[in-house]
Order: structure tokens, then sequence, then C-alpha cells
């Protein structure tokens, strides 16, 4: 035990005395978290709207200021003919341009159906169908609000929208909690399978393997000091969170710690998993990094929405951990959802860790035969 | 010349005898850029929702039907307490729970004011805007066609305005021809930037580097013997995935291609020489590839390639000028998507050239002052 106890404390001060490393371990990610949160967005804010309208009337041109007033667009601009629109595109300066046709106006009055085109740019399919959507909604507000000029009954039937657990639909509460995950995911994971593959290039495990400490000692040892890390980094993440990014946080704090210590073990235990596997720090830094890298963001619904991608993709992010733990915390923390509402989550997890941790024993002994 | 041709023989061979690494380098990219194209999508396809139905008519039977049959909705259960909706929305289980009032049916038919509830999720709020707007259209859509036949109005189409959407360049919003481009980029710049950096901390941590460094071998011989070898290979990544782009994506290749492998070749120098520099600032590959690692992050997230550069805040859409994976990614939309020539990438490719020009050289001299 004792021989147990001073190797800790050995690993303890060899990461904590190169300064360095600490420095990168605990800035990069504030840094992160800082420049991610501030600046990765989904929303649409002020595209870039050019408008034809033949029309130029006051039903056109109250529905052109509507857009306008919009937190969604800004009218750049009208256009005269519609050939104009192809330059416009491809300059890239305008990213939707909404045509009204003549006599717009006097067709509505008369009860016929004149027609508004929204043209967008798609060559960025995603922006696209977004303010596709949004000026569709907001022409469907103005018909609601003037009743199409009073004079035709829409029957009265109108859509009573609540926005729940984040009414403001601010992309911050979405991406916050989501790199809570992403960074956890890859410094543990990163960390400790690179620490252990370098005692492998470096000879060491050789040594320690014939010390009086058993190898499930050794692997603990070598895992602890960054578990203590990814914590601590928990914690500084959770904090900016809070106070500089105004994240709600209406669940149980001591769950969301128990939670976030029960991925970092997943994510430690697969970093050792890859350790037994990779015979050198670059196989392992590169299957934790370039092979975790962009499955982590893309796969866990970090971005986009797990149930928007095909049927297979859905199937393959099941075996994502980050997907999981990525529920956990978004449930946690905007929803209040208690244990009992993401228990499936949790015993995933569970689940994935006890594998990772059983399979790295098992190549483990394999190794030493 | 001769001393550079047996470095880098020695070079590849020390690559391709490493059999663990191989199927990353050569098949890791190919496979993440198969199956991730298909992951970055918006698009709505079906919402499990909540029916809370208090009104039990034909008509709200009418209303929900019209809502499964649009394709984008799934009644995935229905009570009489919308509370019961609520939690299964905390369970994740559903994301939109519809309510129908009493007196639907009478109300709507005597022209009274009716209003539908949709409480929705709003956790991922782009997700909400589409359902919100999809769901809205239906019920507008629902309400007309009852009016028409309240009213008894003669022309079959119900009054008001019609939206006629159009999404030009891409009529399908196929994602995958968005997405294939970007994604090749970020796959080569890994391999580029870890690979080539990491190889030269490698050689200082084992201490080999040493021994190399008493060779008559003239620094930049070193240095040019330790980056040509990743450079081909990432070129020829380059080319595979040029390859699936086209006969596997479809992707229609309107402008050179000739003139994208130009600009690769000047976008691989400067990634390669970010992570030179990064190895020269570092003691141990850890330290390389935790900093290699964070700025791979930043350049990805920062550069347009999931989320629209456009939506940033001005400050980061600045920062996004320092960014060559950015401007790569532009290139490469430009060029393979619309058809860019050389006048539209000039600015572009000037700009990752200054770059390949600056961080180049502050490697190289920043690995003499390091071996000192």
């Amino acid at each position: 035990m004792d021989a147990f106890i001073g190797f800790i404390v050995k690993e303890f001060k060899q990461i904590y005395r190169d300064k360095r490393t600490l420095v990168v371990l605990f800035g990069m990610p504030i840094i992160q978290m800082l420049l991610f949160g501030f600046a990765i967005r989904n929303e649409v804010e002020n595209a870039k709207v050019s408008v034809l309208d033949a029309s130029n009337d006051e039903v056109t041109r109250q529905i052109i200021s509507k857009i306008d007033a919009s937190n969604y667009f800004t009218v750049e601009g009208q256009i005269q003919r519609y050939d104009e629109i192809e330059e416009l595109f491809q300059q890239g300066e305008i990213d939707e341009v909404l045509v009204f046709e003549p006599d717009f106006a006097r067709k509505l009055h008369r009860g016929e159906r004149p027609a508004i085109n929204i043209i967008t740019d798609a060559s960025n399919p995603n922006l696209a169908q977004l303010i596709q959507q949004y000026s569709t909604s907001i022409v469907i507000d103005y018909e609601i609000e003037n009743g199409a000029d009073g004079k035709v009954q829409r029957g009265g039937l109108t859509a009573n929208v609540n926005m729940l657990f984040n009414p403001q639909l601010e992309s911050v509460n979405l991406f916050v909690p989501g790199l809570i995950a992403v960074i956890l995911m890859l410094i543990s994971a990163l960390m400790t399978s690179i620490s252990i593959t370098r005692e492998k290039e470096m000879g060491n495990m050789e040594i320690l393997l014939v010390s009086p400490l058993r190898p499930g000692q050794i692997i603990i040892g070598k895992v602890l000091p960054y578990l203590v890390l990814a914590f601590v980094n928990v914690l500084t993440v959770l904090a900016l969170a809070k106070w500089v990014f105004g994240v709600p946080f209406r669940g149980s704090y001591s769950l969301f710690l128990a939670e976030s210590l029960l991925f970092i073990f997943t994510a430690l235990a697969l970093g050792v998993f890859i350790s037994t596997k990779a015979d050198d720090q670059q196989t392992a830094m590169m299957v934790s990094l370039a092979g975790l890298l962009l499955p982590t963001v893309l796969l866990s619904g970090f971005i986009f929405p797990i149930s928007s991608m095909p049927v297979p993709l859905q199937l393959i992010s099941n075996i994502i951990p980050a997907r999981w733990y990525l529920v956990i915390v978004r449930s946690i923390m905007l929803k209040d959802s208690g244990l009992f509402f993401i228990w499936k989550e949790t015993l995933v997890l569970v689940i994935m860790t006890l594998g990772f941790i059983l399979l790295s024993v098992k190549s483990f002994k394999e190794r030493l035969q | 010349m001769r001393s550079i041709k047996f470095l880098l023989q020695k070079e590849f061979l020390q690559i391709f005898r490493n059999k663990g690494m191989l199927p990353i380098i050569f098949l890791m990219p190919v496979i993440q850029l198969v199956v991730l194209s298909f992951a970055a999508t918006y698009e709505l396809r079906e919402v499990d929702f909540h029916l809370v139905d208090f009104d039990h008519s034909t008509a709200s039977r009418q209303l929900v039907n019209k809502f499964q049959a649009t394709g984008y909705f799934n009644l995935q259960d229905h009570s009489q307490d919308v509370n019961e909706g609520i939690s299964q929305m905390q369970m994740n289980e559903v994301r939109l729970v519809l309510v129908i009032p009493e007196g639907f049916e009478r109300d709507l038919k005597s022209g009274q004011p009716v209003s539908v509830q949709m409480n929705i999720d709003a956790v991922d709020g782009s997700t909400a805007g589409l359902i919100q707007a999809y769901g809205r259209s239906i019920i507008q859509d629902f309400g007309s066609e009852i009016s028409v036949r309240a009213n008894q109005v003669s022309n079959a189409t119900a009054p008001g305005i019609a939206i006629i959407p159009a999404s030009w360049y891409n009529p399908n919003l196929d994602y995958i021809k968005y997405m294939v481009p970007g994604i090749l980029v970020v796959l080569v710049s890994m391999i580029g930037m870890f690979l080539s950096g990491m190889n030269i901390v490698r050689e200082r941590e084992m201490g080999t580097i040493e021994q190399l460094n008493v060779t008559p071998l003239k620094r930049y011989q070193f240095i040019i013997g330790k980056l040509l070898p990743f450079w081909i290979i990432a070129m020829f990544e380059l080319a595979i995935g040029l390859i699936i782009a086209h006969f596997g994506f479809e992707i229609p290749f309107v402008g050179s291609v000739l003139l994208l492998f130009g600009i690769a070749g000047i976008y691989l120098l400067v990634v390669q020489g970010l992570g030179l520099f990064i190895s020269t600032i570092t003691n141990t590959q850890q330290q390389a590839m935790f900093i290699a690692w964070f700025l791979m992050v930043v350049f990805i997230l920062m550069g347009g390639l999931f989320t629209p550069i456009e939506s940033m805040p001005g400050w980061a859409q600045q920062l996004t000028v320092a960014n060559p994976i950015a401007h790569f990614i532009k290139i490469m939309r430009m060029v393979l998507l619309k058809g860019a020539g050389w006048a539209e990438v000039q600015n572009l490719v000037g700009l990752l050239f200054l770059m390949s020009v600056v961080i180049l050289p502050a490697a190289i001299l920043r690995y003499r002052k390091s071996t000192g």
C-alpha cells in the first residue's frame, strides 16, 4: 500500500511540477470556452435581404418593414430587375431576395392569392433553410395580425407557441453545455492515452511492471492526476457558463458534478483502452485526436441535432460517449431534469465505462503474456 | 541534395514501418469523410410529439392527421395532461407538446377565435425554430381550409398570401455537397499539422534529434526532410478525398481541380509550419499535441465549417482572417461548387501565401534557437 501511495504522489508531482503543461491544461479550456461561447452561433441574425417590389403598395411596404424589424433580417436595399439577383448571390453579399408580384395589395383585397417569392442562396443549405422558414413565419404573422386586411376571414385559428427551457432561443444555452462535453472528452482521453503510452515508449512500463505494484494500481496512479485535473476543469467551465455566459442552471449541482465525474471516468477509461492498443505516443495521439475530434463534435449532437441525421448515423452516434453526457448536461442545466429523467443516459455511460475498463484489462493481460 | 534524398527515404521508411499508424493515416480519414459528411444537417426529420386533445372531435383528429401526414411529425404519445407531455420532454422523448383546447371544432365552425398551443423544447434553438415554422404553417393551412368550407367561397383556393420559396444553386437543399469539401479540408489539415509537427518533438523527446544535429545535414535540409513526406501524404489524401467526393458524393467540380491542388500545396505549408512551430516551443509530445489540438479545435469551430461565420459577432469574424482553415474551406467550396476561378480566390490565396511566408521561417528560426 505504501508503494502505491508513493507512486500516486510521484505521478501527481510529475504532472504538477511541469508548469508549462499545467498552464496549457487549465488555460486552454478556459480560452476555448470564452472564444466559442461568444463566437459560435447557429442562430440567424441580420441575414441580408434584398427586395424586388413590383407592387410597392401599403401591404408590401408593411411586410418589408416587418421583415426588417425582426432580429433575423436586415433589409439591405431594393433592386429593380429580376436578373440582378444572380449577381447579388454570386458576390455573396445577399442571403435572400423577396419578390413581390405587381398589384399585390389589390389582389389581396379582392380575395386572390398574390405571391411572394422567397429566393435564397442555398449554397449554404442550413442557412437557406432557416431563413426561408423565418421569413415564411413573418409573413404568416402579418396575415394573422391584419386578418389579411380584415376582409378575409381565416377561421380565427392561430398557433400559440411556447418555447420551453430556452425561450430566447439563445444558442449559447445549447453550445456551452456541449462544449463542456467536448473539452472533457478530449482532454481526458487524450492526456491519459498519451501519458501511458509515453511510459511504454520510454521503456518505463517494464520497470513499473517488475515493481511490487500491480498493473491495476499502475493504471490508477496514472489516471488519478488527470481525474483531478479534469474535475477542476469542470468547475471552471461551470463557473464560466454561469457567470460569464449567464446560462441558466436549473437543476441540481450535486447531480451535475456526479454525472460529470462519471463522464470523466468514461473518457479516462477510453484513454486507457487506447493506450493498451497503441505502441507509441504518436499512434495514441492520432487515435484520440484525429479519431475522436470530428466524431465527437459531429455525432454527439453538439452542433447538429442527432434526430436530423440519417438513421445509420443515429445508430453510430450511440457509441459516442459525449452524446449521452451532452443530453445529461443539457437536461440538468436547462430542464431541471432529475436522475429519474436521465437514468437511461447515465446507465449507458456506466456500461461504457465498465466496458472500456474490461477491454483494457483484457488487452493488458494479453500483452504481458 | 543526396542527403535530403536519404533523409526522405528514412522518413518514409519510418512511416511505412509503423503498422499501427498506416490505417490511421490512410483509412481513418476516408472513413470519416464518408461517414461524417452526412451528419451536419439541421434538416427536420421526424419530430416526436405528445398530443393533448381536450376536444376529441373530427376537426381535432383532422388536424393531428395533417401534422402526421407531412412526414415531419410523429405522434409518440397522448394524454389528457399537459404536464405529462412536459415530463416526456424532460426525458427527451418528445420535442413538441401539442394542445388542442376544448370546443375546438365548435369554435372553429362558428368562426370564433381558436388557438392551438404548441409547447416546443427550445434547448436547440434552430430546431425549435423549424418546428415552430412547420407547425404553424400546418395549423394556418388547416384554419384556412376550414374557413373556406365554412364560408362556402366559390374558388377552391384559400385567400391570403401565397409564399413560394426557391433555393438557388442547391434546389434540393443538399447538405452533403456543402459539407464534404469542408470536412476534407479538416482531415487533410489534421494529417499535415499533427504528424509533421509531432515528428520533430518526438525526435527531441527520444533524444535522437541530437544524433541528427551532429550529422553534416544542414538545417533547411533537415526541415525539408521532415516536412516533405507528410506534405506528399496529405496531398495524396486530398486526391483520394476528391475522388471520393466526385464519384461517391457527386460533388460537381465546377471549377479547376488543378488550381485547387496548387492552392492546397501552399495551404499545407501553412499548417505544417504551424505544427513545426508548435514543436519548437514544446518539450514533450504531450504538450505539443495538446497545443495542436487546441489550435485545431479553434480553427475548425471558428472556420465556418459547421456554423456560418456570418453569424459570429464582429470581433470573431475579424479573427477568422488569421484562420487558414477558414480560408481553405471557403476556397474549396467556391471552386468546387460555384466554379470560382483565380480572379475570385486570389485574395484568399494571397493571405495563405502570406501566412506560409511568416510561419515557416519563424518555425525554422525558433528551431535553431531551441536546439542551440
